[in-house]
């Protein structure tokens, strides 16, 4: 088992490397000059023997492959060149919006997990009862919202009709609940339809039947054997959903005004801020490497059989 | 009172057919009645179809007959309160002919074995380890197979598990639907050892559902005869069974081969070249 975990951090590396290689050659093969790009975001009308300074300054004149690799010592040390358009170190931006955006993503994921996984679960064990029909219906309606339309839905009857939550900005514990339901609402869609789908394939598996016929207590039954493995493909989703919700939820930020990632990227693309690109491409690839680690080991936890040698029946 | 009662028990397979006139119905038991007393075996023996399997069923509470009772304890299974339901699903344990099927496959075999100790018993951890332990060696495995799972495990090795935990809580009477025929021979006389064993040690009685005449009789105090869904005759013993006239029983006894082959009589001559 910790050989298998080790493999799995291994295996990080070359991809991360990869994601670094694909950055760097897309930013290259772009039309946009970084010089250029730097006077322009600084309003500033530069002449050309201004910008051959600044291609000096960023390196520009050197060979692609030299430049490849210290842009790789410089992101080893978490130095991911300084904002055209703010003028301050990249990382210190992420990192002041660090904050923001994990609330809302676990915010949002906690509420999603919370309201699916017990109404998945009873819609799968009691097919077609009223939970079966009241989940297929809150999965319809999540699914189709779209997140803008559902957000100001939310301010207008919480905020504004009842005056029970504030309309935007971050601070409370009350802030965080309209754009974490917002957020949430599609998950719980997808979740609720995941979890039933996978409660029903492992009822039908023959050792619950035999269970039943040991007289193993129902409870056991359903603890036991079939939630734990029915939970694994909401898992797979869950690590997905973890990924895009750390690289910042872009729609729903803007209706709150919720100072996280999306938006403050959105302006890095307008304003052609090629080290903040660059560090969001990057930081986006180590969130998602880290979630879909984080699932497979979750995964290994669950079903032992992954991580296990031997004979695989079936 | 006997342990197990079946009373004329007809069970048949509705096929319903959509477009083709009437609806089919396949006969798979027919007015089946017998007994078994508490502390002894009934071997059920029989060509494949015959409905072996299906009785088995019947008597496991798995499949409602249409016709008939099946009275376990005195109580008719299909017919029961919460509580003695319990009651009579601890003393009423199966082994199935599938293994793999038979487990969950994310379960190593120490909690495979120790579920039905949690369900119906109340046992400190050191204890439960040390009843599985006593289980594994019984049926001829070691304590190095506490964590393995069943894909680690050899098709007879994981019968051997489904054994133990049949055996866990001492049921009454435990329904072997073909468990032993999946087993190499060294291993099929262990467990059949075995359960000869527990069953004069704990007056456990088995229902012995197998088409190994054979292993049927290694361990069976009386001996039934399904065919085509019927119970031919129950014999009491080997005599019995092997001076009988009946032209079925005669077709199964002439299946068996002699110990040597110079005893063998073959009923229809083989032309050789």
């Amino acid at each position: 088992m910790g050989t298998y975990v080790l493999k799995r951090i291994i295996t990080i590396v070359p991809i991360f490397l990869l994601a670094t290689l694909l950055t760097f050659g897309m930013i290259n093969l772009s039309p946009v000059d970084p010089a250029e790009a730097y006077f322009a975001a600084a309003h500033i009308q530069a002449t050309d023997e201004m910008l051959e300074q600044k291609r000096h300054e960023f390196g520009l004149d050197q060979p692609l492959f030299i430049q490849y690799v210290n842009s790789l010592i410089k992101v080893g040390q978490f130095d991911f060149g300084i904002s055209y358009v703010t003028n301050k170190p990249v990382w210190q931006e992420i990192s002041a919006r660090l904050p923001a955006t994990i609330q809302l993503t676990i915010g949002s994921l906690l509420i999603a997990i919370l309201v699916s996984v017990p109404i998945g679960f009873l819609a799968g064990i009691k097919k077609n009862s009223g939970m079966d029909h009241l989940s297929r219906f809150l999965s319809f309606i999540g699914a189709s919202i779209p997140s803008f339309w559902l957000g100001y839905l939310l301010i207008f009857f919480f905020s504004v009709k009842l005056d029970l939550l504030p309309v935007e900005g971050i601070g409370t514990w009350k802030h965080l609940v309209l754009p974490s339901v917002t957020l949430a609402f599609p998950l719980i869609a997808l979740y609720t339809r995941l979890l039933r789908a996978s409660v029903l394939e492992n009822l039908q598996e023959s050792y619950v039947l035999f269970a039943r016929t040991r007289g193993v207590h129902e409870k056991i039954i359903m603890g036991k054997h079939v939630l734990r493995i029915a939970i694994s493909p909401m898992i797979t989703g869950l690590g997905m959903n973890l990924g895009n919700l750390m690289t910042g939820a872009i729609i729903v930020e803007a209706v709150f005004s919720w100072p996280g990632f999306g938006r403050f990227f959105i302006e890095a693309v307008f304003n052609r801020d090629v080290p903040v690109i660059q560090g969001y491409v990057l930081l986006a690839a180590g969130i998602f490497l880290t979630s879909n680690l984080l699932v497979d080991l979750i995964q290994m936890y669950i079903d032992p059989r992954i991580s296990r040698r031997g004979r695989q029946y079936r | 009172m006997s342990l197990l009662q079946v009373k004329q028990v007809n069970f048949s397979y509705n096929s319903k057919r959509l477009f083709k006139g009437n609806d089919q119905t396949t006969n798979i038991l027919n007015e089946i009645s017998f007994s078994i007393e508490e502390g002894t075996c009934l071997g059920l023996i029989g060509t494949s179809g015959a409905g072996k399997s299906t009785l088995g069923k019947v008597i496991l509470g798995i499949q409602r007959p249409q016709q008939g009772q099946v009275l376990f304890q005195g109580h008719d299974i299909y017919n029961l309160n919460k509580a003695t339901q319990q009651k009579i699903r601890r003393d009423l344990q199966v082994v199935f002919q599938d293994s793999y099927s038979a487990v969950n496959p994310r379960m190593t075999a120490e909690r495979i074995i120790s579920e039905p100790l949690e369900n119906f018993e109340r046992l400190s951890v050191g204890e439960k380890r040390r009843r599985v332990i006593e289980l594994l060696e019984r049926v001829g495995l070691s304590e190095r197979d506490l964590k393995k799972y069943p894909h680690q495990f050899s098709g007879g090795q994981l019968q051997r598990i489904n054994i133990a935990r049949a055996i866990a809580l001492k049921p009454k009477l435990i329904v072997l639907d073909e468990s032993v025929s999946s087993l190499d021979m060294v291993t099929q006389s262990l467990i059949l050892k075995l359960l000869s064993e527990l069953k004069d040690d704990f007056g456990l009685s088995y229902l012995f559902i197998t088409h190994d005449i054979k292993a049927a009789f290694s361990i069976s105090d009386q001996i039934g005869v399904l065919e085509k869904g019927e119970l031919i005759e129950l014999y009491d013993s080997k005599d019995q069974f092997f001076s009988s006239k009946h032209p079925i029983v005669k077709r199964l006894r002439d299946s068996i081969l002699a110990e040597h082959p110079r005893f063998r009589t073959l009923t229809t001559k083989v032309k050789l070249g």
